[in-house]
């Protein structure tokens, strides 16, 4: 795929030649490389918030016993903290970025199917996202229900649940519109001779994570606009003293978040998937096992949703079909991890800023999966229930998946985006950190949560204390990397990228760096012979 | 895309289905006047999933697309029952 080596004259993405300059042609653009910058840009942003919270809440958990605030605004905290980090940061996240940068690249298109639909998108992200920030700040005092808002405490409570809720709620549009948009450009804008599994497959994965967010996120839309009507218009969904039965908004809420879960994490595994063939020189092992893992993972994990809810009452013989329905959802899961050993075996291993954060995803997700097993058995999950392990297991996937993927992508797709190489050295003391960083916030939190600390909890008893001073000085490391990295990317300007820095095969290598505005002169075509990941 | 072709479905069909929609809407109606007890609920899914049938088929031209549609269709409404049937053994045996 990377043979054909074409100049263009045409001028890179990054240099405005339409009707408007600078700012404005930004917003306006409908670029996907472009809009998928400002996906980045923006989710940095939210990002910070996000983080700033999380630290807030680790300041206050130093000591047991009220420090610097009190139960109310710590519940707060928590409240956005999550908030932010689910539906600005982790659901959007690779996909948004990535999946917009690169995917109608590396399927060998001028752009997604619906440009404008893109853009769309991208404005409906940041309306939501303004939504629920604003709900911080308006009406009586910050939502406090968890992200989860999980009634009927949330047909009750006081604080300004619905801005939240509805901010979420304009969110999934945005998420329904970016899966149909790329759903639609993968069936209909493949280069010629590109068969679906002659797809690269971080596509693939995207595929499957599209299909989720178009059938399960309208099921979450529907349930929050139920909470809105069940406050404001008393009918009696979820409130037991309105004839409602609350166990039905943890259905309802789970049957989407539970696959939100897969829509953060399979593009992470897409991205992981490219970057071990890149870095080891070798073709992907199993390529056809890792495309329709993607899809299994999809639809499997439509149907666990009901093993968050093993404490709530529900039914003994729903406990235990979700339970085995969890336990199917890890085959799929290992089938990749056991594929991407199986490709650096013998391989040509040249150990990148990108790769090492490959390693650190398949480390931090191996573990993250593994708890998340023992969650699932009911037997463990009762004694473990609501406690600071699951919070250690869910920030093990959703940070040390997602997040390290993230971080791999922007080090791994960072010279094409902006035709500059960085500071190796600083990249991978970024990585240091981070990862140490990380272990020492997460870990600890494990075996506080085996001893029993509850989660979401504003004191604690003196025995987690070590614990939680632990999370804290990891999480003082996780913010040093962050800045390293950020240091790293955005403070001067590296050594100009070639077209094809690391070697790889895919068809946004066969391009310039930064990519041309329509991104190829001449649009590639896969011979019969042709496959993904070509190297030997 | 060039490809494409475009059905034209007659003014009576449509008008068939219009008629059709609006019937079964009176026996959904009806319906709530007899005591079917357990089934109650169930005839009610039975019309709906009539109606819907109709109205994917004729009104959203399920009938004249390229079988991919009707693949992602059947997909769709398989995912739904299996989702009802899940939560149904949370329901059926609390």
């Amino acid at each position: 795929m990377t043979e054909e080596k074409t100049h263009h004259p045409e001028p890179s993405f990054l240099v405005d030649t339409g009707k408007y300059k600078g700012l404005m042609a930004w917003l306006t653009t409908t670029d996907h490389k472009r809009i998928g910058l400002m996906y980045m840009y923006a989710m940095m942003v939210f990002f910070t918030v996000g983080v700033t919270l999380g630290m807030l809440m680790r300041l206050e958990l130093f000591y047991p016993g009220q420090q610097f605030y009190g139960p109310q605004v710590y519940n707060g905290i928590f409240t956005i903290h999550g908030i932010i980090m689910i539906f600005t940061v982790v659901i959007p996240g690779l996909a948004a970025v990535f999946g917009n940068f690169s995917m109608p690249i590396m399927i060998g298109a001028k752009d997604v199917a619906f440009p404008r639909l893109n853009l769309f998108s991208f404005y409906l992200y940041i309306l939501g996202a303004a939504i629920a920030l604003a709900s911080q700040f308006m009406g009586n005092g910050p939502p406090d229900t968890g992200w989860t808002f999980y009634a009927p405490y949330s047909i009750h409570t006081h604080t300004n649940v619905v801005a939240a809720v509805f901010g979420a709620f304009v969110l999934g549009f945005s998420s329904i519109l970016t899966g149909l948009n790329f759903i639609v450009t993968m069936h209909r804008l493949r280069a010629p001779g590109m068969t679906f599994f002659k797809m690269p497959l971080f596509p693939w994965s995207l595929y499957a994570t599209a299909w989720i967010q178009v059938l399960a996120t309208p099921i979450v839309g529907i349930t929050l606009l139920m909470i809105i009507a069940e406050r404001w218009l008393r009918i009696g969904f979820f409130d037991p003293s309105l004839g409602g039965d609350p166990i039905l908004y943890q259905h309802l809420f789970w049957i989407y978040s539970h696959p939100a879960v897969y829509i953060m994490i399979l593009p992470a595994m897409g991205v992981i998937t490219e970057i071990i063939p890149t870095f080891t020189q070798k073709k992907i092992f199993g390529y056809k096992a890792i495309a329709i893992s993607s899809l299994a993972i999809a639809l499997v994990g439509y149907f666990v949703w009901a093993h968050h809810m093993y404490t709530s009452g529900m039914s003994t013989t729903a406990r235990w079909v979700f339970s085995l329905l969890t336990f199917l959802v890890a085959v799929p899961s290992a089938i990749k991890v056991f594929n991407w050993v199986a490709t650096m075996y013998k391989g040509s291993i040249s150990v990148k800023p990108p790769f090492l954060f490959a390693l650190g995803f398949i480390f931090l997700f191996m573990i993250g999966g593994m708890t998340g097993l023992s969650l699932g058995a009911l037997a463990t999950n009762i004694h473990v229930h609501d406690t600071a392990y699951v919070v250690a297991h869910f920030h093990y996937i959703v940070f040390g998946g997602v997040g390290f993927a993230f971080f791999a992508a922007v080090y791994y797709w960072y010279p094409k985006m902006f035709g500059r190489m960085y500071n190796f050295k600083m990249a991978n003391w970024s990585f240091v950190f981070l990862f140490t960083g990380f272990n020492l916030l997460y870990f600890p939190q494990f075996i506080i949560g085996i001893m029993g600390m509850p989660r979401r909890y504003f004191d604690y008893l003196p025995q987690f204390t070590l614990g939680q001073q632990l999370s804290f000085f990891g999480g003082v490391l996780l913010v040093t990397g962050f800045i390293i990295m950020l240091i790293t990317l955005f403070s001067k300007k590296g050594a100009k990228a070639p077209d094809n820095p690391w070697g790889g095969r895919t068809y946004e290598w066969t391009i310039p760096s930064p990519p041309p505005q329509e991104n190829f002169d001449v649009m590639p075509e896969m011979g019969l012979d042709e496959q993904p990941y070509d190297y030997k | 895309m060039q490809n494409e072709t475009v059905h034209i479905t007659p003014y009576r069909t449509h008008a068939w289905v219009l008629i059709t929609l609006l019937t079964f809407t009176f026996i959904t109606i009806t319906v709530t006047w007899i005591d079917l007890s357990a089934l109650t609920v169930f005839i009610a899914l039975i019309i709906a999933s009539v109606k819907a049938y109709i109205v994917l088929t004729y009104f959203m031209h399920l009938k004249f697309e390229s079988s991919l549609f009707r693949v992602f269709v059947f997909m769709v409404l398989a995912i739904y029952v299996l989702v009802i049937l899940f939560t149904l053994s949370d329901y059926l045996f609390r």
